[in-house]
């Protein structure tokens, strides 16, 4: 009895000190002075430029890893092909390199000097989405790889001998199985493409009205002491990515989780 | 029809089918019997088009379909584990591939009720697979691939995933639908009491090979060697001799051409009972009896009796 409580005490303890406070903090001093001054600190020229910076990095990043990662799953799980136990091991690559090396190669590639250098790749949007690209790329395909896994291949055959082509057994068949899977991939791409610094720091240049993404932004206000501006703009991050969850959460239907 | 001329199957250094070569006549039931990695489904799936194999040809009605893949060759498939579309009610399922080939909806609703009709799930259209048994999933199965008016069925073990009571009912309903529809049909099981029971023809298969292939009645009173002999039944072997069980004949006493033998076990299988007899040599070997014969012997454990056989069989 007593453990019990002491398990539910501790685990919820763990996620006040580590999640629930700094959060929450946060947004407590952004709303310290009243909404005002934080609805006119995101809503300074160069927080929303820095915040469609952001929603075009997502907005690229997003559906590239998704129909990359769809295929990639398929790839990995259906066609045995030469390395391709190298392949599935290079999609966490990701994951495993620090975001910030993934900036610094992406500059020594394309910048003055690199192998494709000069094309206005570096301390512009196409490096930046490079970066963000990078960064979020193994999430829909290890949602997706572990369904494809586990449903097989007989559904597919069968539909096969039904008389259905390769592309009609995907969508009827093979997409209907795994489109939650991709759903869930694409909030954790999402949710990873908005919230990226490390390597799109190093791309970007930090050009303020230009080249910075909202997690720059947040930084550059940090920096310049300017307190509100910088928690509001946390604030704005976090809403959008608790956003895209729900959205998610609202559109899957509840026939979907008997 | 179907024909299959020399097909090999290699899975990497694992020869599945090794030269099979097999003719199935239009309008019969064939059963590819055979224990498990025998090549049994390997062949099917041949047939079906889900496996290229390496070398051979396949011919459906007249035309080569080796080359075809399993989209155009006209061949229903049934999966041992139901292979059921689980986001697709049943009407959903049985109408797959009825949809794929764009029939007009009408059409469409009235073959799929005629099917539910046929399989007895009329009135389950609107469940999906998950709320089925697995009989029903199986008849759901059955009904989907025969929505298409297939030239083949093939069965993949259809019965395997049931339990006992379930596959017996099942497997004399579909015997009764063939006797019906008259469609060619190969069903796979390695259940020797399955395949007697259904087939018109039996293709016994070992090892990637043909072992032999024969009415039920011939396979099991004409095997064509030792192993036939000992799949489609129990068998004794005394010497170069292989007894079936039922021709073993026991006297309480020695007539010149018996044996001694001494009761070990005696197991009642309701009307019949099996003896099992150690004879004084260390060989074992078991007589099945009826009960009233059991009864008229006495027989009781450690009883010494006289054994002799009735039929025998040598293969050279």
């Amino acid at each position: 009895m007593i453990g019990r409580y002491a398990l539910r005490f501790g685990a919820l303890g763990y996620l006040a000190v580590v999640l629930a406070a700094p959060v929450g903090y946060v947004f407590w001093r952004t709303f310290e002075h009243g909404f005002w001054p934080a609805w006119h600190a995101v809503t300074a020229p160069d927080a929303l430029h820095a915040l469609k910076v952001t929603l075009i990095l997502a907005a690229i990043a997003v559906p590239a890893n998704t129909v990359f990662g769809v295929l990639a799953a398929l790839a990995i799980v259906r066609h045995r092909f030469p390395g391709s136990g190298v392949f599935n091991a290079v999609v966490d690559l990701p994951l495993a390199l620090s975001p910030v090396v993934v900036g610094l190669a992406l500059v020594l590639l394309y910048g003055r000097g690199g192998w494709l250098g000069g094309h206005h790749v570096v301390f512009a949007l196409p490096g930046m989405a490079l970066a963000t690209i990078f960064v979020s790329l193994p999430f829909v395909v290890r949602e997706v790889v572990p369904v494809l896994r586990e449903i097989g291949t007989e559904q597919e055959q069968a539909a096969a001998t039904l008389g259905a082509s390769a592309l009609q057994t995907f969508a009827r068949i093979t997409w209907p199985a795994i489109r939650w899977a991709t759903a869930y991939g694409v909030v954790l791409t999402t949710a990873r493409a908005l919230g990226e610094f490390g390597a799109v720091s190093v791309v970007s240049g930090h050009l303020a009205g230009q080249t910075e993404s909202l997690t720059l932004y947040v930084q550059d206000r940090y920096q310049a002491f300017d307190e509100v501006g910088a928690y509001a703009s946390a604030v704005l991050l976090a809403l959008i990515a608790v956003a895209t969850l729900i959205l998610m959460t609202t559109l899957k239907p509840k026939q979907e989780t008997r | 029809m179907i024909e299959v001329r020399g097909i090999v199957k290699r899975f990497g250094d694992f020869t599945a089918l090794d030269g099979v070569s097999v003719e199935v006549p239009a309008g019969s039931l064939t059963v590819l019997l055979g224990p498990s990695g025998s090549g049994k489904s390997t062949l099917l799936r041949v047939i079906a088009g889900l496996e290229q194999p390496d070398e051979g040809v396949i011919c459906l009605a007249g035309q080569d379909v080796t080359k075809i893949p399993p989209q155009a060759r006209g061949v229903g498939f049934v999966f041992q584990h139901y292979a059921a579309f689980k986001h697709l009610t049943v009407r959903e399922n049985v109408a797959f591939g009825l949809k794929i080939r764009r029939r007009p909806r009408a059409e469409i609703r009235q073959r799929v009720t005629e099917l539910l009709e046929l399989v007895q799930l009329a009135r389950l259209g609107d469940r999906y697979p998950a709320q089925l048994s697995g009989g029903q999933r199986q008849r759901m199965g059955l009904a989907r691939a025969l929505a298409v008016d297939p030239k083949v069925l093939l069965l993949d073990e259809p019965f395997g995933a049931l339990d006992a009571r379930v596959r017996k009912e099942l497997r004399s309903w579909l015997r009764r639908l063939h006797d019906e529809t008259h469609t060619t049909t190969v069903i796979v099981t390695h259940d020797q009491e399955e395949a007697m029971d259904v087939a018109d023809r039996v293709v016994l298969m070992n090892g990637g090979r043909i072992e032999q292939e024969a009415t039920p009645r011939e396979l099991y009173d004409r095997p064509a060697n030792e192993f036939v002999m000992s799949f489609v039944g129990p068998v004794n072997r005394l010497g170069d001799a292989f007894i079936r069980p039922h021709d073993v004949e026991l006297l309480l006493e020695p007539n010149g051409s018996t044996q001694e033998a001494m009761v070990q076990r005696l197991v009642h299988l309701g009307f019949e009972v099996r003896v099992e007899l150690m004879r004084d040599d260390g060989e074992v070997l078991s007589a099945q009896l009826t009960r009233e014969q059991v009864e008229a012997l006495e027989l009781l454990p450690g009883q010494i009796v006289h054994v002799r056989p009735t039929r025998q069989t040598v293969f050279q």
